[in-house]
């Protein structure tokens, strides 16, 4: 499920692994439209002369502030490389150095040049190579614009998906031995995000109310720079070529916060300080809010449209401002969710047949602050990792039978019909509903919380639910009806969001990206540990797992 | 807030209660800093949930959202409704291609197509993965980059002339997408691919109009690309499959 980077490149692997499967890519949207496409600054992977996969291990596991699993991290960067070189074989159009090797840039929280790029549209290129080399296999059978509603299960077993044909709005059944969750972030859970529209957690939302829990939910990423008002992205790439963030005064406040770094610091520490510029007064005021200065015209204009065309495209055309002449207005913006679906090393979930890779999943190499450029290599290492796996398992799997299942089908669409379609009740409107629940969250759950602020929005979210069960659809047409597509996505986001702001209320330390303002400091004692949000009756109920510490014993995350 | 509105007239097809498109109005608070998109959402937000067409990135990358915007293709994510003035903008479905919904277009054919021309290194032999990258100079990336940019909108279909009259061309974003991975120094294809587009429904049926080049929102040249593979001879392709990389290095 999912036709993004982890999704085509698990597909990729399965056929591969085996002539004897086959293989459905079932996704919302057609692939190359995946939100992978907006990934801008690069693939992170030890490539560079200087560098060494103990190195990449380390700063990623310093940059998740010691809550990564640490067996899974040196998985990940000994094959990162590996996978670059592979997508490069497959023709995506790295950046490369004279010589024609692969180039390497600076990122945020990487101690060496270390991010592949192909210029500041990576993203982009990585899905088109991935989606066009995909087409190669026929064993991929493409279900373009199928919506999932939910996992058939069968003795404790994930045994296929429903999904709605988007053409007909009818409930179709797939069966399978092997179901692989590759369906990206929660961005829209909020206001204010780089997300793009299609990034509600359906995937993350369908494994919880399986029963599968979503780990470490509380750690959603703040990217430092997003353009008020859309939040479209601002590569961190502009901070790796040598970008400053500078405050209303003209000065690079981050020699306040993170002299050593500067802004090559890691995304949640530049994120509060930006936050506590804005606190102290030190910012701009505009129509969107408050926002600081992404200054790069120093770099001069060769440089920007050689190594960050799209930024420039980007910034001219919704703000009007060209950052060759002028600093682009930026502020912190959601951008990422750390958590995800309770995952071990390969991808496996706890449920029999039922995998994930990439943003939806939790494995977890990135712990409490994932850094830059580590998301798209992980959606290439792990998908790889989990297309081979579920391709091994399925091979042995019993098919399942297909009287229950078809059963589970015809359930689903009498429940979409009578919810949805033909429901004759109800006052609110699938927006409204949204818009409320995008406030919530942004007000209860963002860069800093308190105990107040994410009880309330436990409380909201709650409220929320209850409007949500008095939804009334406009639009009653089996044709194409993506406003029955935005209430499914709403309910699987009213999911998401309770897992969010009950595994936040619960931890009450400060570690990454979830900054508690009445808990400061770290604890060690009682939060070395990964939140397990369970579904129940009464709302996800929180538990905790192990982290598993290999080689490098939590310290002070000092840079 | 907003001190004046704007006028849009949207093309609805609702084929379980109409046979044939018609038009709606609507009539939207306008900013000076919004998009068409915007003015959708606007009207599938708070006036008609029914109002039907694809969106997903707003940023221009994704490709989502292409619609003939006052009788042009263009992405509705990246046109300022401050363009048109006070006058009414008529929003359409991309031209050329079957109306599924309002203004969602099927592009079953277009993705068929795309696999038609093999967009994917074909190599006569692979070296092992611990032989690293295939070495490319800058200057090597630079010769095919250019039509690696396609978010497959497929504006340059609608603005097409001859896909209006024979929609089985394999058309400009398709045909630019065979001539990047022929000029791709790693690449050997070029014979497979060549025939697969030197065909009458293929780089014979363009006329050289330009339209699609015109109205490619990323800048790539999709008509230069044809006419780049009309003028390559069977010769080349010869000389390629004796030379190292295809003959492009």
């Amino acid at each position: 499920m999912g036709g993004g980077a982890a999704g085509l490149r698990a597909a990729i692997a399965a056929a591969e692994a085996s002539d004897g499967l086959d293989i459905a890519l079932v996704s919302k949207v057609y692939p190359m439209r995946s939100h992978t496409v907006s990934a801008e600054g690069g693939a992170g992977a030890a490539l560079g002369p200087d560098d060494s996969l103990d190195l990449h291990a380390f700063d990623t596991i310093r940059g998740s502030d010691y809550l990564a699993d640490q067996h899974a991290v040196e998985a990940f960067v000994a094959e990162g490389p590996g996978e670059i070189v592979q997508t490069e074989r497959w023709g995506c159009p790295w950046s490369r150095e004279p010589d024609g090797r692969l180039a390497v840039r600076a990122f945020g929280g990487m101690s060496v040049n270390r991010t592949a790029f192909a210029a500041d549209k990576t993203g982009f290129h990585l899905l088109h190579t991935l989606f066009q080399t995909s087409l190669k296999y026929e064993r991929i059978v493409r279900l373009d614009e199928f919506f999932v509603t939910s996992l058939l299960l069968e003795d404790g077993r994930c045994v296929g998906v429903a999904a709605i044909d988007m053409r007909d709005s009818e409930v179709r059944c797939i069966t399978a031995k092997a179901v692989i969750l590759c369906t990206g972030g929660i961005g829209r859970v909020f206001s204010f995000t780089t997300n793009a529209a299609i990034n509600t957690g359906d995937g993350m939302a369908l494994a919880y109310r399986a029963g599968v829990p979503l780990k470490d939910m509380e750690f959603v990423q703040y990217h430092p720079t997003g353009l008020p008002g859309t939040g479209i992205l601002m590569t961190e790439a502009s901070q790796g070529e040598g970008g400053y963030l500078v405050n209303n005064e003209g000065r690079r406040f981050l020699e306040d916060y993170i002299p050593s770094k500067m802004e090559l610091g890691p995304r949640d520490i530049l994120s509060r300080a930006i936050i506590e510029e804005i606190e102290k007064g030190h910012a701009f005021e505009g129509p969107y809010g408050h926002y600081v200065h992404l200054d790069i015209r120093h770099l001069g204009e060769k440089t920007i449209d050689k190594r960050l065309p799209f930024v420039r495209e980007l910034a001219t055309k919704f703000v009007g401002i060209d950052p060759v002449h002028e600093p682009i207005p930026v502020r912190p913006v959601v951008h990422y969710m750390m958590g995800g679906i309770d995952t071990d090393e390969v991808g496996r979930t706890r449920l029999p047949g039922l995998y994930a890779a990439g943003e939806a999943a939790c494995v977890s190499i990135n712990g409490a602050n994932r850094l830059g450029s580590n998301s798209l290599t992980e959606c290439l290492v792990f998908g790889r990792r989990v297309g081979r796996l579920a391709a091994q398992d399925a091979l042995v799997a019993a098919a399942p039978s297909e009287n229950p299942v078809v059963r589970l089908a015809e359930a689903e669409q009498e429940r979409l019909v009578a919810s949805y379609l033909e429901k004759e009740t109800g006052t609110e409107r699938v927006a409204a509903v949204r818009r409320d629940l995008q406030a919530a969250m942004e007000r209860g759950a963002g860069v800093f919380r308190t105990e107040e602020s994410l009880k309330q929005a436990v409380e909201e979210v709650g409220e929320l639910r209850e409007r949500y069960a008095d939804l009334s659809l406009d639009d009653r047409e089996r044709a194409f009806n993506t406003e029955l597509v935005a209430a499914l996505e709403l309910g699987n986001m009213l999911d998401v969001a309770e897992t969010i702001v009950r595994s936040g209320l619960d931890r009450r330390e400060s570690r990454g990206s979830h900054t508690r303002r009445d808990y400061p400091d770290r604890d060690d004692d009682r939060f070395l540990a990964h939140s397990l949000a369970f579904a129940s009756a009464e709302g996800p109920r929180i538990e905790y797992g192990d982290v598993t510490i290999t080689r490098w014993p939590p310290e002070e995350r000092k840079y | 807030m907003a001190d004046r509105t704007m006028t849009l007239k949207v093309t609805r097809y609702r084929p379980e209660h109409r046979p044939e498109p018609y038009f709606d109005q609507f009539d939207v608070p306008f900013r000076e800093d919004m998009v068409i998109l915007d003015a959708l959402n606007h009207i599938k937000d708070e006036l008609d949930g029914s109002l039907t067409y694809r969106w997903s990135c707003r940023m221009g990358v994704c490709g989502s959202c292409g619609m003939m915007v006052n009788g042009k293709p263009r992405l509705t994510c990246s046109t300022f409704l401050r363009e048109f003035g006070s006058k009414p903008v008529v929003v359409q479905p991309l031209e050329g291609f079957p109306i599924v919904r309002d203004l969602v277009v099927d592009m079953t054919a277009f993705m068929e197509k795309l696999r038609a021309v093999k967009p994917w290194i074909i190599r006569h032999s692979e070296p092992s993965m611990e032989a690293g990258e295939f070495l490319q100079t800058p200057e090597e990336v630079d010769r095919y980059k250019q039509f690696s940019m396609c978010i497959n909108c497929m504006l340059c279909y609608a603005a097409c002339p001859v896909f209006g009259k024979d929609p089985d061309f394999l058309g400009p974003a398709v045909l630019a997408l065979a001539h990047r991975y022929n000029l791709d120094s790693r690449d050997e294809g070029w014979p497979e691919r060549h025939q697969a587009i030197a065909v009458d429904w293929g780089i014979w049926d363009c006329t050289f109009i330009g339209e699609c080049s015109v109205a490619c929102p990323k800048g790539v040249d999709p008509a230069a690309a044809i006419q780049r593979e009309k003028v390559a001879k069977t010769t080349d392709a010869m000389f390629s499959m004796m030379l190292p990389f295809g003959g492009q290095a």
